[in-house]
């Protein structure tokens, strides 16, 4: 396999890859490096991924767990990955306007999932991947991804209903 | 859609039963429509979904190995270490001469300062042996 097959094969799933992170992540330039990285490392093995025959899957597996391993490390370096701990490099003004809107409130609810719940529901919800799919990316029996996921779903809106009855926000 | 099937299948969306069709239908209806009050709260989620995913990696991908630099710098001071040590220890070597040199200067120096003031001693001596043969001979 050659640089562009590569690139034509890996390069329509860089997006999903990207959003995968940095949920995770939570930071974008964690994010960026995180899917430098990956891709790095799937050119290093590519080889090995020309059998598979869904390198799509192989490729969020391999973010999910690289991603958990960032978090674990970070975790041991007493360092929490919150927004405050990073300044976005250009944050329009716009966006800082979209703060402050309930749609943007359903991103830090997310983000306060427990990290299971946040990967399934990025991978199901954002990256509407079908049940099955999941199932191998988190390695999960079926049973467990819909439990997680209707956790998740319920918890969320549980807390829009929250804020949008107090009106606080 | 009419309402009562989309409040069907919210509450299956929940339970997490929906299909991927089911979801996008959802979705595309929460764009679309005036949603009412006691939905809003899923017109944020999915809006937000939908607008997720827009989101994209817009830098580009580099497959030539960043590593590699970083391994060049990384022999870099591995060199620079081996470097340090060495004359570290080339170093000590020379002090320790230098030091032995100071040392052997001074001993000899003390030395030559006895031999100086026996000398002047034996001088005093012999001048006194001088005087007493003068003695007897009288």
């Amino acid at each position: 396999m050659n640089q562009s097959d590569f690139l034509k094969k890996v390069l329509p799933f860089k997006d999903k890859v990207f959003r995968l992170a940095k949920r995770l992540l939570i930071s974008r330039e964690e994010a960026e490096d995180a899917t430098q990285e990956l891709f790095f490392k799937l050119w290093k093995s590519k080889e090995k991924i020309s059998d598979y025959n869904n390198i799509e899957a192989f490729a969020m597996t391999m973010t999910k767990n690289y991603c958990y391993d960032r978090l674990k490390s970070k975790q041991a370096s007493n360092l929490t990955l919150v927004h405050t701990n990073y300044k976005e490099k250009e944050t329009p003004l716009d966006k800082q306007v979209e703060d402050q809107d309930s749609v943007n409130l359903v991103h830090l609810l997310i983000e306060n999932l427990p990290l299971q719940q946040k990967t399934i529901i990025q991978l199901r919800d954002i990256e509407q991947y079908d049940f099955d799919e999941i199932c191998k990316m988190v390695a999960m029996k079926p049973v467990a991804v819909r439990v997680t996921l209707s956790r998740a779903r319920k918890t969320i809106r549980e807390a829009l209903i929250k804020k949008h009855n107090y009106g606080v926000s | 859609m009419e309402l009562a099937n989309i409040e069907k299948l919210v509450e299956k969306y929940l339970k997490a039963e929906t299909t991927l069709q089911d979801e996008k239908t959802l979705r595309t209806y929460f764009k679309e429509s005036t949603v009412p009050i006691h939905l809003q709260e899923y017109a944020y989620l999915f809006n937000y979904f939908t607008n997720t995913k827009n989101e994209t990696f817009a830098k580009t991908i580099e497959l030539e190995s960043k590593k590699s630099k970083k391994s060049i710098v990384n022999w870099f001071s591995i060199a620079a270490s081996i470097l340090l040590l060495f004359s570290i220890l080339i170093g000590h070597q020379a002090y320790k001469r230098h030091q032995a040199k100071k040392q052997f200067e001074q001993i000899s120096k003390g030395l030559r300062l006895l031999s100086l003031n026996l000398k002047k001693g034996e001088v005093a001596v012999s001048s006194l042996y001088v005087f007493q043969n003068t003695q007897i001979n009288k």
